[in-house]
């Protein structure tokens, strides 16, 4: 937010030979530009996020739609007015009473925390290869990361269980091999969350690494080994820090969606896995209680925003330090 | 006492016989595949030698400094160091450090971090390693500068951060690639010297790669020239300038004329030289047999540009003024000889009035004594 209102205060300097109307439809258009995204936010973010937290307020009940009050005009302002009166944090009070919504946000914040970790640390190693690799077959490779994303999610998805359950290509493969001799039970528990979510995301967290890997000077390792730095030291000491970006972004971008995921956890976690994603599906389509399930996802959304604005905050201060 | 130029050396190891030969190249040959980069070259450098790489981009010279610090190795031949022979061991265990062309600094450190990073590598204890980055930014005038981060400092100064960086281990030798190329000619000039004066105090070996002729003049003791990955010649600057071995070597550093003729015949150490025209001019030369084509090169600065024909026993040449560029401490003369070919002469402007003005398309004769070029057979 701070960055466009910088770039708008830097916008070049108004010709002061131009007539004034002149000089008005310029400064006009150069505005339009800004109010667009923020018309956009506005709509189909802000507006959508008000109408959720006022449901979140509500009450539950049997009718259509499925809370109370309604809010409208039809008795005048004072009954407006009455109508706001009933809105109430009751939700968010049941929210924490009842210990399954504590557990199935932690249980959330934990898988999708172990899962960026784990797509990090499989994530580095592509993106690195691929960065060092002859700069001719770097666009083919980026290709091939981006490929997934041509065919649906949802398929992909369905096609680990072929994978991993028990008489599944895993297992055939395996047993064949008399790696094992009793298949292995990895669909319907947390291995398979972890798979599943590794290698949906991976791409988010191979393509920010990727950027920011491959505009670093090679020659800044080189006068690293050359100041006498063996090369896992240079790594550590040299392009790990210099990808940091890189890792946040990717780790932002994975965890992110990774808490509020919903179908990985269904398709390969089975019934017994509890996460926040599957409460709100719960309460939405089964329990049929709007106020509480808005509720759940303002929560998610405060869970999820503070940490990306305290890291913000940290980025902006780093860079104000740095000019 | 005569000597080529006008600088007297008292430091020459590489004119005694018994001096021993610091870092050397043996017949090294490197290929990047079918490119060779560096062809069976031999080269010798001594202790506390300021020694210049010089050549055009692509000559192999960069790749010669990357083979000295660890970054290539040779496909063929070997390097020694101070008797020790480099092949197989790595940049961070060679006793030299560069500074690159880029500088390399660290972005995500402070100046004083940059500089202490090799001494941390070192693993020498925290205080001396304190002395030794403040005794580093006293040298090169950068302390109040220390907790800057690079990107915060002008060009000037991360170059100077990149040569502290590279000289704080004291390395046997620093390999400097084209230190100055990213400077503007002002400040150039100025860290010439101070490059020059840094060399003394530290009493370091320097090898310098450069594309800048002026440069490898002003900075170095001995300048390689170099050329498709071979070196033509290897010596001071007086020697290149004043005695090149090959017409390459006079082409690349300064200008020259080169006149093009037939000995004719010889007497008492000077050869007569007929030109294609029939003109004749009279030279110094040891060993130029009587009927082979050689090339005499003379710089313009010896050649004498007068209106009048001057006396007897120089060569003179008569022509016509065809240019006249006047640069303030020297003007130079384009004269067109009769035979048609071009001789460039320049005078230095060492009085304020001229007793000889000459204009365009003025007759004029250009004279210069026998010895005041080279004959090149190559």
């Amino acid at each position: 937010m701070s960055d466009i209102a910088a770039t708008a205060s830097a916008a070049p300097p108004v010709d002061v030979s131009a007539s004034l109307p002149a000089r008005l439809a310029k400064g006009f258009v150069g505005r339009l530009v800004i109010i667009v995204p923020y018309l956009w936010l506005l709509f189909f973010f802000l507006v959508p996020f008000v109408i959720v937290f006022k449901i979140s307020l509500s009450q539950s009940a049997i009718s259509m739609p499925p809370y109370t009050p309604v809010l409208d005009f039809s008795s005048g302002w004072s009954g407006f007015v009455g109508k706001l009166k009933q809105l109430s944090f009751d939700n968010y009070l049941w929210l924490t009473q009842d210990a399954l919504y504590f557990k199935a946000y932690l249980s959330s914040v934990v898988i999708a925390g172990i899962s960026t970790i784990l797509t990090l640390l499989v994530g580095y190693p592509i993106a690195y290869g691929m960065a060092r690799a002859p700069a001719t077959i770097r666009p083919t490779l980026l290709m091939l990361v981006i490929l997934p994303f041509w065919t649906s999610f949802l398929i992909r998805v369905y096609a680990w269980i072929g994978i991993l359950k028990p008489e599944g290509l895993l297992n055939q493969l395996l047993l064949s091999l008399h790696v094992i001799s009793e298949p292995l039970v990895i669909l319907n528990t947390y291995t398979a969350i972890f798979i599943g979510i590794v290698y949906s995301y991976l791409p988010f967290m191979v393509l920010p690494l990727y950027s920011s890997l491959e505009k670093m000077d090679y020659s800044l390792i080189e006068a690293a080994k050359d100041l006498g730095c063996p090369p896992t030291s240079a790594f550590w000491k040299i392009t790990f820090p210099l990808s940091l970006p890189g890792v946040i972004a990717g780790c932002l971008l994975v965890f992110i969606p990774a808490v509020g995921e919903f179908v990985i956890p269904d398709l390969l976690g089975g019934s017994q896995t509890l996460m926040i994603g599957r409460t709100l599906w719960n309460e939405f389509f089964s329990n049929r209680d709007w106020p509480v399930s808005s509720a759940v996802a303002v929560i998610l959304l405060l869970l999820l925003i503070v940490p990306i604005m305290i890291f913000q905050q940290a980025q902006a201060r780093a860079q104000e330090q740095g000019k | 006492m005569k000597s080529l130029g006008s600088i007297r050396r008292a430091f020459a190891p590489w004119n005694d016989p018994n001096a021993k030969p610091y870092i050397q190249f043996e017949n090294v040959t490197k290929k990047f595949g079918d490119f060779t980069a560096v062809n069976n070259l031999s080269l010798t450098i001594f202790e506390r030698e300021f020694f210049a790489l010089l050549g055009a981009s692509g000559c192999g010279k960069s790749t010669l400094l990357r083979m000295l610090a660890g970054f290539e190795e040779p496909t063929a031949g070997r390097i020694m160091l101070d008797g020790q022979d480099l092949r197989g061991i790595p940049p961070y265990r060679r006793p030299v450090n560069m500074m690159f062309q880029s500088y390399a600094l660290f972005p995500h450190m402070s100046v004083e971090k940059n500089i202490a990073f090799g001494l941390k590598q070192e693993g020498m204890p925290s205080a001396d390693i304190q002395k030794r980055v403040a005794e580093m930014l006293r040298l090169v005038k950068l302390e109040q500068f220390a907790k800057r981060k690079p990107h915060q400092l002008s060009g000037g100064q991360r170059q100077r951060v990149a040569l502290a960086r590279s000289v704080a281990k004291r390395p046997k030798v620093l390999l400097l690639d084209e230190p100055l190329g990213a400077l503007d000619k002002k400040l150039r000039e100025e860290t010439q010297f101070e490059l020059m004066d840094l060399q003394q105090e530290l009493g370091l070996t320097f090898v310098v790669v450069t594309h800048d002729q002026e440069e490898a003049m002003t900075m170095a003791d001995r300048i390689a020239i170099m050329d498709k990955g071979e070196v033509m010649q290897v010596a001071t600057p007086a020697e290149i300038y004043e005695a090149p071995t090959s017409r390459f070597v006079a082409h690349f550093v300064g200008n020259v004329n080169m006149f093009e003729g037939k000995v004719a015949d010889r007497t008492a150490g000077t050869a007569r030289i007929t030109g294609a025209s029939g003109a004749q001019i009279v030279v110094d030369n040891g060993d130029a047999k009587p009927g082979s084509d050689i090339v005499f090169a003379i710089r313009p600065e010896k050649i004498k540009v007068s209106s009048k024909k001057p006396a007897e026993g120089v060569n003179a040449l008569e022509g016509e003024v065809y240019d006249i560029a006047y640069l303030g401490d020297m003007t130079v003369y384009h004269v067109k000889l009769d035979d048609g070919q071009i001789v460039r002469a320049s005078a230095l402007n060492a009085a304020r009035i001229s007793e000889d003005p000459l204009t365009w398309n003025d007759r004029a004769w250009v004279s210069f004594r026998p010895d005041a070029g080279v004959v090149l057979t190559r």
